[in-house]
């Protein structure tokens, strides 16, 4: 038999250094993972009650759709094992994966691997929430713009500048471009030295870049009447919540107005907003008053681009109907946009009073109207209020 | 319990080893050894160890899965990955103590000599493993880059193939039959056999064989098929499709000779190390380390237990020292995990292992078989029909024109194991992707016969004649 040959390659830092070959399938992947988180985000929404919560919390999502599906067996049929010596028939050697987690809502025949977990920032979540959203019909008011951002950018290379800006490899290629010329001319010069020269130096340039903003305010109006019981509460908060983060994540400089109603309306702070609960009757039209009365104050429609939510049962004193309808079409001629948003938990709609039909009789192409029934539907009618192609469907038609 | 070694030490270990490795008659293919550190290893085993491999979401979904069950401690990494090439390739962890690296080099020359000697490995051509698998590589890159194709795409006729990769034959050391050759197979089944009696019988009739059918006998190979039989590919995605074929068939042999490739592995390295005359702390780090790899690991099987043990019982039967060497030299080359273990794994071995079968009842795993007089075959049978390949399903092609319709027909091959339903479902979806046109899997499930469809209507369950 002939003698076998070996070889040993020693280990090279240097190549483990650049060895990150999955780099890239790896990106893909998370790419992958928040694909499926993005169209999940209604169910995601739904389960966990991230109303709330602190935004670097990290929650569990689960997500289906990255699984590699091939033709497999299922698991009924039978395998063998290897014993410790004692095995009879009938012991249980084993439980299915993912009973054992404490899932009990959980269909019985599938195995736990039906859902796939990932751990996920609630920043990330809210991020990926929010891609495909923006204010709409957010308009220039060119009078009062903010500067939000002031970054450096690199802009080309000077000869002048501070030493932190030096451009070495720039500075060396000038040097040796120097020395070339100069040995041409004249070929005896010194060969042993050839040092900097002033001009050789290369300094990177930098300017400020400035982002404007245009102005924008955002007024949250909530019904915090009796007649909202903690399910409606707990919907029109998740819906705040989102329009909050949504605008937090998204626009720096946009100020956010809270105005909580019953039968008279006040401004409150964030955490009152979101954390106190009130009773009584319920009169829709203080809440639009006290809006407008805001924006007279303190953000005149010329300068600010104004939006306006407010969440409701719908259950108004019906004296009050015809001020709120007058009202609501004062603040649709001052805002940008007007979104009215009617909590009705499944069944109760019809045999109570509904703002919709009041709403119906008002004309204008920036107040939509979204009804929530369930938890899941404070995620689609978010998005129905600001998705992007709506302003560019309406735009269209 | 880390040594302190250098790359010298290595070679002078290996010098040794070889040596043995000769004396015993192990026939290798020259040995290359790479070090590394456990990122790289990582990445090779995500890889499935080549040094270049094509890119998908797949690998980086494998490496995050292995390096969250590293960083957790809840999994090690092997100590050493080879590949089945020539010159094989064997990549060594750096951070490994010196007699590891002494224990994976014995180990390493195990599993060479069985790449280069057991008969399922003769259609995977090691000398190209390297190049091919750098080329496939290139080519899946040069299309993600061509604008007319892009990233997107490429992907998306990935994520099919390797849905279907597993859908192919499983013993490459029976050739398959031409176009030619089956047809004519065809016409000779249909003619009557030979009857020495003419006279006095009645003729028979010749049946008609259906010639026109594509194909002429079930085929097992469904990438293929639809490269073949699909007109409406584009040559890329043929080429993709080809791509992933030729990669599964090189792992084939590997995946059919797990528990007696790596159970030959562990008995060479037992050997070699044992008359090594190791000082004593190596030699008891050698039991302990040893004792891991090849421990049971009660309720599964663990192919290195598992395959030692049926080596080393059949080098005792066949009455030890060069009679046993040339028992178990002649087994290594001709047999594979499932002939292995039907004709190998003997009654008193089952019994000693204590092997026993369970089945579900419910959500609990019970035993139903025990290793005694009644039960050890019923044990070895179901562990013949769930090693290698057989774990896959086999799904066969039955005709490509359906109806005329260009109907795509697949059956399932029962063999009293269903179908996952979800899977199925999931996985038909890829066919119709690559075959662009309806397509039907018979197949039973709960006792029923039943066909799943899926056409452009999307997918719906028809219960079946």
């Amino acid at each position: 038999m002939p003698p076998i040959d070996s070889v040993f390659r020693p280990f090279r830092p240097s190549d483990a250094e650049r060895s990150d070959r999955a780099a890239g399938d790896r990106a893909r992947h998370r790419d992958k993972v928040r694909q499926a988180i993005r169209e999940n985000i209604a169910d995601i929404l739904a389960e966990e009650s991230i109303i709330g919560k602190d935004r670097d919390r990290i929650i569990k999502v689960p997500i289906r759709g990255i699984k590699e599906y091939r033709f497999i067996y299922g698991n009924g049929s039978p395998g063998v094992g290897t014993g410790n010596g004692q095995s009879q028939p009938g012991q249980v050697v084993g439980r299915q994966q993912g009973q054992a987690q404490g899932q009990p809502d959980r269909a019985g025949d599938q195995p736990g691997v039906d859902y796939y977990e990932t751990d996920v920032r609630l920043d990330e979540l809210i991020d990926l929430m929010f891609e495909d959203l923006e204010l709409p019909d957010l308009e220039r008011k060119r009078l009062r713009e903010v500067p939000s951002d002031a970054i450096a950018k690199r802009k080309g290379y000077r000869q002048v500048g501070i030493r932190q800006r030096l451009d070495k490899r720039r500075t060396m290629r000038a040097r040796v471009k120097r020395m070339l010329t100069t040995r041409e001319r004249d070929p005896e010069a010194d060969a042993e030295r050839f040092p900097f020269h002033e001009d050789d130096l290369t300094y990177k340039h930098l300017v400020t870049d400035v982002r404007e903003e245009s102005n924008a305010v955002v007024m949250c109006l909530m019904d915090t009447s009796g007649s909202m019981d903690t399910m409606k509460k707990y919907l029109a908060r998740c819906f705040f919540f989102l329009l909050y983060q949504f605008i937090r994540s998204k626009y720096r400089n946009v100020e956010i107005v809270f105005v909580a109603h019953h039968t008279e309306a006040k401004e409150v702070t964030e955490e009152e907003f979101f954390h106190k609960g009130e009773s009584g009757g319920t009169l829709i039209s203080s809440a639009y008053q006290k809006a407008l009365e805001i924006i007279t104050e303190r953000y005149h429609p010329t300068l600010w681009n104004i939006y306006a939510f407010h969440c409701s049962d719908g259950d108004n004193f019906d004296t009050d109907n015809s001020a709120a309808l007058r009202t609501a079409k004062e603040l649709t001629d001052v805002c940008n946009l007007f979104g009215y948003g009617e909590i009705k938990p499944m069944g109760s709609r019809a045999y109570e009073s509904s703002m919709l039909n009041v709403f119906r009789r008002l004309d204008a192409e920036n107040f939509q109207t979204v009804l929530i029934e369930r938890k899941e539907d404070v995620w689609p009618s978010f998005k129905a209020l600001l998705a992007k192609d709506r302003v560019s469907e309406s735009a269209a038609g | 319990m880390a040594r302190v070694w250098d790359v010298n030490d290595l070679e002078t270990w290996d010098t040794r080893i070889r040596a043995r490795v000769e004396a015993y008659g192990l026939d290798c293919y020259p040995q290359e050894f790479e070090l590394c550190d456990h990122t790289q290893m990582l990445a090779y085993m995500a890889y499935s160890g080549m040094p270049s491999h094509y890119p998908h979401w797949s690998y980086g979904k494998s490496f995050e899965k292995l390096k969250t069950l590293y960083d957790h401690g809840v999994s090690g990494l092997p100590y050493e990955m080879v590949i089945n090439s020539n010159p094989a390739l064997a990549y060594l962890m750096r951070d490994n103590s010196l007699l590891l690296q002494v224990l994976t080099i014995a180990h390493v020359y195990g599993h060479n000599d069985f790449f280069k000697n057991n008969f399922t490995f003769r259609t995977t051509r090691a000398e190209y493993t390297i190049p091919t698998y750098k080329a496939h590589a290139q080519r899946v890159r040069s299309y993600q880059e061509d604008p007319s194709i892009g990233l997107e795409r490429v992907e998306t006729i990935l994520d099919a193939a390797h849905a279907l990769s597993m859908q192919c034959r499983r013993n490459l050391a029976i050739r398959k039959r031409s176009e030619a050759d089956a047809r004519q197979a065809a016409i000779d089944a249909a003619q009557p056999p030979a009857d020495p009696y003419q006279r006095i019988h009645r003729p028979r009739v010749s049946e008609v064989p259906d010639l026109r059918r594509t194909p002429i006998e079930p085929d097992e190979d469904l990438l293929l098929f639809v490269r073949d039989h699909n007109p409406y590919l584009s040559e890329w995605e043929r080429d993709l499709l080809t791509i992933v074929q030729e990669q599964t068939q090189y792992f084939i042999p590997q995946i059919e000779t797990k528990i007696m490739n790596e159970g030959w592995a562990s008995y060479w390295h037992k050997r070699i190390l044992d008359s090594l005359d190791l000082d004593t702390d190596l030699q008891l780090e050698f039991i302990v380390r040893h004792n891991q790899v090849v421990r049971p690991h009660e309720g599964s099987i663990n192919p290195y237990h598992l395959g030692l043990r049926v080596w080393e019982d059949l080098h005792r039967r066949a009455g030890g020292g060069a009679d046993g060497d040339a028992a178990i030299f002649a087994v290594r080359e001709a047999d594979r995990d499932t002939s292995f273990l039907r004709r190998h794994l003997t009654e008193e071995l089952i019994r000693d292992l204590d092997l026993f079968e369970y089945q579900r009842k419910g959500n609990e795993y019970v035993i139903t078989e025990v290793a005694d007089e009644e039960g050890w075959r019923d044990i070895r049978d179901t562990l013949v029909v769930s090693v290698g390949m057989n774990s896959v399903p086999v799904i066969r092609v039955v005709d490509g024109d359906f109806g005329g319709k260009r109907t795509l027909a697949l059956e399932h091959v029962h063999d009293g194991r269903d179908l996952h339903p979800e899977y199925a479902e999931r996985t038909l979806a890829f066919v119709y992707q690559l075959w662009q046109r309806e397509v039907t899997l018979d197949t039973v499930i709960g006792g029923k016969r039943q066909q799943l469809v899926h056409n452009d209507r999307g997918f719906t369950v028809k219960s079946g004649k």
